[in-house]
């Protein structure tokens, strides 16, 4: 299985190589192998005496991060999907983007993202999840703003980006205490001790997270605004990523931790609630939409809705009807994706204003279409793989468990209503975009391309897609034992065994199939009716809106305050870096402890050091009172011999020796400067100036004058001193033990010295020799 | 001895941290120096003052000063001796660009 997740990745390799023949061979055909292979790779192991497998590898086992891959039902339904979609999309690519196009990048991204979706869907540890998660996040950024030279591509891959890394932290959380509430990282061994965490008291704030992270992905209300924006994407990423695979990223993290939830009731109240709401309030605005990709986005996003809704449901036949929906809705959403992509490929607009009645100039398309918008309506026929995972949606909608909370019970009564109502609006759209294509009255003249039918190459993917369409429709049953009751089963934790009929009887479920088709076929003869409804709600409210202002407070907050200190003036940063030194250390030295005050152990004072002493101090603060240069300067000298005289004292005999020499350098350095500076200007300074100086300065001495001697009054640890004196003579082979120190046991450090001097030394030569161009 | 040093060490810290922070280029290059002279007097006395005899080895002689200060003050001098240069050098062709020594006139573009 490792092997399998890093195939794309590996290729990605290539593929610069593979994209300097483009011109002969499409690149899209190497990678077109990629994703067919790890389909095959997978697809024995669909039967029914599957059984999970796990594969482990270690990589950081200090933090408890190896790379497990575990293999079960639910991980065979996505990965089966991510390759199987991929392959198809990759294909269909290679019509679709022409060779002008930069092949190389796309299929980089491509790749990229079939490694990281691969490994989300694989990944049994947290971590490994995690990593894998926020990469499909970066793809699918890179992805939506492949186009990048439109200002809408890079507006919508910022969008997506922010929001659904944003949730991609907020489940990093959620993972975190999972670890520590269990204290282990595989997502099966949790599952193991569900009980630890349904006891923990940290389980509301572990379920927010969690959910967080996957409504953000999956584009659930209310941050459904990102998906509609990713519709910039070239169409063939908008048919895999952003429908078929990475949106159901979310629905697969509450797939795979709902054995931990289950049983917990706000579980039910969140996922199902936010699941229908969204369904209901995204075929609402998807009717709205003008673009034919816009409508497909916003019913992905219901679709979504009610797939989560069946996973919060919780109920054994309920996730099967969701594991079920999830595969009908790749099929028929990406042959959808595929069609909207050719129409706009081949009549150069995506504006279902400007199109109509291309029924009899691309007939297959049509057909096509034809099958697909009708599955994702439900319509009640016996060929369409969508009516039967609708008809178990509003059957399962009926029979919800047992409710406790007076609010989960009132969600139980309101949602078959609600299932009802969203499915209206899905019937509506379905017929919208169908209808609105190739039906009516042909407006040619409105397109910027003669349309016509697709190449034959672009129509085998759709085609395929729509063949799985109708045959799931004929023998749904071919799927159900082998295939999804273990999806289901790696969901719920029983044996499931639905049997998916076509004729139910006269039950519930099929009044409101009815109910949905006679109603949605109302509305939508009659749409310019109520069409006006839209201006009202939402009218001019959008959660976009919402988006876009906190986008612009950051920005323009962020800019207040960074100019509010960063001015310029390095004066102000020194002053502002020396002010946080103080007031930090300060407090930490302070809260712990840290300053300490012994009179035993010192020195005899005596009155030649004090008089040093004074000279080197009066030597610093002479400096400021000066206000003559050359005098500064001068007096900076007495405070250095000062020092000198000191380290005398001290038994340094080699510090003041060099002392000496470096000081007498230095002031004649000074002096040099100061000669070829004739005009220097006259000090001019404020008395509320030198006072925040001096505030600063006394600050700053009297807290390193506080740890110094807390550093001498307090003895911590044994000093490493008498190490050098033993061992100087006989492994240095040098009595004077600093100068030792210096060119043997710390000779590394004296080397670089060395260097730092040299590369000043070039920059002082240079910095003399070069000369602006104006000046000379 | 050792408080009344680390008494003159912070005050040395003070004068450097006032020149450092004045508008005058020449008067942040004495501050650095100061500064670093602080700095030196600051490790030494961690150190302990006036204990044994001048690091050198000698028969007879069982008590000597710290040596590792020594080394890695006589390291900084030279270190800060390098930067003093360069530091003047660059406020010298600085000043000579820019016609003026004074700090807060010279802030960069507005850009950036």
């Amino acid at each position: 299985m490792l092997f399998a997740v890093l195939l794309p990745l590996v290729l990605t390799l290539l593929i610069p190589f593979l994209s300097k023949f483009k011109d002969k061979v499409h690149t899209g055909i190497f990678v077109f192998f990629i994703p067919l292979g790890i389909f095959i790779f997978f697809v024995r192991f669909i039967g029914e005496g599957f059984s999970p497998e796990l594969e482990s590898y270690p990589w950081i086992p200090s933090l408890g991060i190896s790379l497990d891959f575990y293999l079960d039902g639910l991980s065979l339904l996505f990965v089966l999907l991510i390759s199987g979609i991929g392959a198809l999309v990759t294909f269909y690519s290679i019509f679709y983007l022409h060779k002008s196009e930069k092949l190389a990048h796309f299929y980089v991204y491509l790749l990229l993202f079939m490694t990281a979706m691969l490994g989300v869907v694989l990944s049994d540890n947290v971590y490994l999840l995690y990593t894998f998660w926020e990469l499909t996040s970066i793809s699918s950024f890179l992805l939506i703003g492949y186009w990048n030279h439109r200002e809408g591509s890079r507006y919508g891959a910022m969008k997506s980006m922010l929001i659904t890394v944003f949730g991609g932290l907020s489940m990093l959380g959620a993972f975190m205490l999972l670890h520590v509430i269990t204290g282990v990282t595989s997502v099966q061994q949790m599952i193991g001790s569900v009980d630890l965490i349904l006891s923990s008291d940290y389980l509301p704030l572990i379920m927010t997270l969690l959910l967080l992270g996957a409504f953000t992905k999956s584009a659930q209300f209310p941050f459904h605004i990102w998906l509609p924006d990713a519709m910039e994407a070239p169409t063939p990423v908008s048919a895999y990523l952003h429908s078929a695979t990475m949106v159901k990223a979310g629905i697969f993290l509450v797939a795979r931790f709902s054995p931990i939830f289950h049983g917990y009731e706000w579980f039910f109240i969140v996922v199902s609630g936010i699941g229908i709401i969204t369904l209901c309030w995204a075929s609402y605005m998807a009717v709205r939409q003008t673009d034919l990709k816009g409508i497909l986005a916003f019913s992905t996003v219901s679709q979504l809705g009610m797939i989560m809704a069946m996973l919060g449901f919780g109920t054994e036949a309920a996730v099967f009807a969701a594991v079920f929906h999830i595969l009908n809705h790749a099929t028929f959403k990406g042959s959808l994706f595929m069609i909207a992509g050719i129409i706009d490929h081949e009549s150069g607009t995506r504006d279902i204003r400007k199109l109509g009645g291309l029924m009899t100039l691309m007939p297959i398309s049509a057909t096509l279409a034809l099958f697909a918008a009708l599955s994702m309506a439900g319509v009640p026929l016996p060929f369409l793989n969508g009516f039967y995972s609708k008809e178990l949606f509003f059957e399962n909608s009926l029979h919800i468990g047992d409710t406790t909370l007076w609010i989960a019970s009132f969600l139980k009564q309101a949602i078959p209503y609600l299932a009802v109502f969203g499915s209206i609006f899905t019937f509506v759209y379905s017929m919208y975009f169908l209808f609105g294509t190739f039906t009516g009255k042909q407006k040619l003249e409105q397109l910027p391309k003669k349309p016509h039918e697709a190449p034959i190459g672009m129509l085998i993917a759709p085609a395929i897609l729509v063949f799985g369409v109708i045959f799931i429709g004929l023998f749904p049953n071919l799927f159900n034992e082998t295939f999804l009751a273990h999806a289901a089963k790696a969901i719920s934790g029983e044996d499931t065994h639905e049997h998916i009929v076509y004729w139910h009887g006269l039950k519930p479920a099929f009044y409101m199939s009815l109910i949905v088709v006679a109603f949605g076929t109302l509305l939508y003869l009659f749409r310019k009716k109520w069409w006006s409804i839209y201006r009202a709600i939402p009218g001019s409210l959008s959660f976009n809106r919402v988006y876009n202002g906190i986008l612009k407070g950051l920005d323009v907050y962020t800019a207040k305050l960074t100019k509010s200190y960063m001015n310029g003036s390095l004066r102000r940063y020194t002053a502002l870096i020396v002010s946080t030194i103080i007031i930090v250390t300060g407090l930490v030295m302070a809260g712990t402890n840290g300053f300490t005050f012994k009179t035993d152990d010192l020195a005899p004072v005596t009155i030649p050091e004090i008089l040093v002493g004074i000279m080197v101090i009066a030597g610093a603060v002479g400096t400021i009172l000066a206000k003559n240069n050359v005098a500064a300067i001068i007096i900076l000298g007495v405070s250095g011999y000062g020092q000198a005289l000191l380290f005398v004292f001290y038994r340094a005999p080699d510090l003041a020796l060099t002392q000496l020499v470096i000081e007498t350098i230095t002031v004649a350095l000074l002096l040099l400067c100061f000669h070829h500076l004739p005009q220097l200007s006259r000090r001019t300074e404020g008395a509320g100036f030198r006072l925040t100086n001096a505030v600063i300065a006394v600050g700053f001495g009297t807290l390193m004058t506080l740890i110094g001697i807390s550093a001498h009054s307090s003895k911590w640890f044994t000093a490493i001193s008498d190490y050098f004196l033993e061992t100087s003579h006989d492994l240095g082979g040098g009595d004077n033990v600093v100068n030792v120190i210096l060119v043997d046991m710390r000779g590394l450090d004296t080397l670089f010295e060395i260097t730092v001097l040299g590369i000043a030394a070039f920059s002082i030569y240079s910095l003399i020799k070069l000369r602006s161009k104006e000046g000379e | 001895m050792e408080i009344i040093m680390s008494v003159v060490a912070g005050i040395l810290f003070a004068a450097g941290i006032y020149n450092l922070l004045q508008k005058q280029l020449l008067r942040i290059v004495i501050g650095t120096v100061i500064l670093s002279n602080g700095a030196h007097l600051f490790i030494l006395t961690m150190g302990k003052l006036k204990r044994g005899a001048p690091p050198v080895l000698e028969y007879g002689v069982s008590e000597y000063a710290d040596p590792l200060p020594q080394a890695l003050i006589l390291t900084s001098i030279v270190i800060s001796f390098g930067l003093t240069s360069l530091l003047l050098v660059l406020s010298y062709r600085a000043a000579q660009e820019n016609n003026t020594d004074n700090m807060e006139k010279l802030r960069g573009n507005h850009d950036e």
